[in-house]
């Protein structure tokens, strides 16, 4: 079985701190990660290798650092590492990132694509189902566990908003991974030392077949018109109090807006 | 592509078991203001089997048109069914907009529609307005919630997007409004439909719905796992639902649809207690629209207090049975 794994490097959102006389975002010093459903979506590819064995290959799209996460990828077991990185890549959206992983993947075997569901940077949870629209792949988003049958079929524990489905779909299949899921394995110090030396194939634009007017920021649909940080609300009032004086406070202000 | 072919604003009428969802009628508010702006129509598209009802619904929540597609593959969301019955509307009515909720359906059915359109889609969006050129603004936060962006599709029709649940006022219900219903038949292709729903299970524990309440008594770590069960009381005591920070739902403390911010909810109660919460910049994100915020926290440099109309500096777990303790006797 092939597996093919989309990761992406990200800033870890949860380190971005507010600047609050400024009100802007310090992205200084902010760390670098791979994104945890990305991780999460890993970790079921390499519990089906172990399980039934399977050739994992991992592919990610993004700046030459990017191939720190592959790296990372190594040490934790995949069997291959695959960096999409152009300038023509650059500036895209999701459809215009969705079409050039998706050439990418055309070049590739697989049984199974695995996405995280969604990128902490832009938590769209759209290049994945656009992925599998390209390649007119069944998607199975929000998975939660997913198990494989040893033949063909994949079987899904995907979450809703009411509590989950199970769903069975065959191979070839698209899956989006949410972190939640399970629990990404630790990389082996065996893993850490051999990852710097194995090889991480760079993919250029001339590495796929791509119209180049439907990628990176030209092939994009949507753009920024603008970016700001959000209006700071007016501070409101701020009581150093004793406890029973703090519970006073609160209580006229309940009854103030007619909670009690 | 010629813009001009392409006019009125649609709504993906989301309904589960029958049930039109409260962001379809949100989603329609919304799309009522945008297509006066436009001088164009509010069309609903609705799916489903034996719907009864909901197309009424729809009308009175602001649609001039509701599509209905009955067919029985619609009966239960599954992606392809509904990408093909949607994809076949665009290709034939060309819609100028077209608006879903920022659902676990939405947020599946978009991004396939806007691939095999081949337009743009914006996630998530907080805001929508018509620029001067009769462009849809689509404001969205990124960066976990602190920088917002706008965003414009300006050589692609649709424009479409998905909205967060609960950001848009839903407006009541007007029965007097008039509408034409419309019945549509699709021409599936069934060799298309490859997954199969086993099973649909729902968790009890989930069926508390954050968004809809009016007072909010929301814990973080500064609560612990001891302080919930006073949360819980106090909540009791003035009719609240208890909600929580990411923290809490990892640790295990409570479930995760109670979850406020990033991948929880968004929430806009009349009343907001943030307790022994920090304040992350995605819990913030998730609850800063409360009409009024009152924030307990032993750090009185907690970001928590940069949106709290009420800040009390202090330890939530002597205030929170205090507090409980008064409302109880009085």
């Amino acid at each position: 079985m092939n597996i093919v794994v989309c990761i992406k490097q990200v800033p870890d959102t949860t380190e971005i701190k507010l600047d609050p006389v400024k009100g802007t975002l310090i992205r200084d010093g902010v760390p670098s990660i791979m994104n945890p459903d990305d991780k999460g979506g890993l970790e079921f590819a390499l519990r089906l290798k172990d399980k039934y064995g399977a050739n994992v290959t991992v592919i990610t799209m993004g700046p030459p650092q990017a191939e720190e996460i592959l790296r990372e990828a190594y040490a934790m077991g995949v069997d291959r590492a695959i960096l999409l990185s152009d300038r023509k890549f650059g500036g895209a959206d999701t459809l215009a990132t969705s079409r050039t992983i998706a050439a990418a993947l055309r070049k590739l075997d697989y049984d199974l694509v695995i996405t995280g569901r969604q990128a902490i940077d832009g938590d769209t949870a759209q290049v994945g189902p656009q992925i599998a629209e390209h390649l007119d792949l069944p998607q199975v988003t929000y998975a939660e566990s997913l198990e494989f049958d040893g033949d063909k079929t994949f079987t899904v524990k995907k979450a809703d908003e009411d509590g989950y489905q199970v769903i069975e779909v065959d191979a070839p299949a698209l899956v989006t991974a949410l972190a939640s899921g399970v629990k990404p394995r630790y990389m082996s110090v065996r893993g850490i030392v051999e990852a710097y030396d194995r090889p991480v194939e760079v993919w250029n634009f001339d590495s796929v077949e791509v119209d180049p007017a439907t990628i990176g920021l030209n092939g994009s649909p949507t753009r920024v018109a603008k970016s700001f940080a959000k209006g700071m609300k007016a501070p409101g009032q701020l009581y150093e109090v004793e406890p029973e004086e703090a519970v006073e406070i609160i209580l006229a202000k309940l009854r103030e807006k007619f909670i009690i | 592509m010629d813009k001009n072919d392409y006019k009125d604003v649609y709504v993906f009428a989301e309904q589960r078991d029958g049930k039109v969802q409260n962001v379809a009628f949100e989603l329609l508010g919304k799309a009522r203001e945008l297509a006066d702006k436009l001088g164009e129509k509010v069309v609903a598209v609705l799916l489903g089997h034996n719907l009864g009802d909901a197309a009424q619904q729809c009308i009175a929540h602001g649609a001039d048109v509701v599509l209905n597609v009955d067919a029985p593959e619609l009966e239960h969301y599954t992606t392809e069914p509904y990408a093909q019955a949607i994809h076949q509307i665009i290709r034939e009515r060309k819609p100028s907009i077209v608006l879903f909720g920022a659902t676990t359906i939405g947020r599946d059915l978009g991004p396939r529609l806007s691939a095999r359109v081949g337009t743009g889609l914006t996630a998530d969006c907080t805001a929508l307005e018509i620029s001067d050129d009769r462009d849809l603004l689509m404001t969205r936060p990124a960066f976990g919630g602190n920088l917002m962006a706008t965003i414009v599709c300006k050589e692609h029709r649709p424009q479409m997007s998905t909205v967060r649940p609960g950001v848009m006022r839903m407006s009541p219900a007007d029965e007097s409004r008039k509408g034409e219903v419309e019945n549509v038949k699709i021409d599936f292709n069934p060799a298309k439909f490859r997954v199969r729903v086993k099973e649909r299970v729902k968790e009890t524990k989930n069926l508390v719905d954050i968004t809809e309440a009016k007072v909010l008594v929301s814990g973080g770590r500064g609560v612990g796992s001891a302080g919930f069960d006073k949360l819980r009381d106090l909540a009791g005591t003035i009719g609240a639902e208890v909600s929580a920070s990411r923290a809490m739902v990892d640790a295990g403390y409570i479930e995760h649809a109670r979850q406020v911010g990033q991948t929880g909810k968004t929430v806009r109660p009349d009343l907001y207690f943030a307790l022994g919460i920090s304040g992350a910049i995605q819990h913030l994100a998730g609850m800063e629209e409360s009409d009024f915020i009152i924030a307990v926290n032993k750090d009185k440099f907690a970001p928590i207090f940069s949106v709290a109309d009420l800040g009390i500096v202090g330890d939530v777990n002597k205030i929170v049975p205090l507090l409980a303790a008064r409302l109880k006797r009085d």
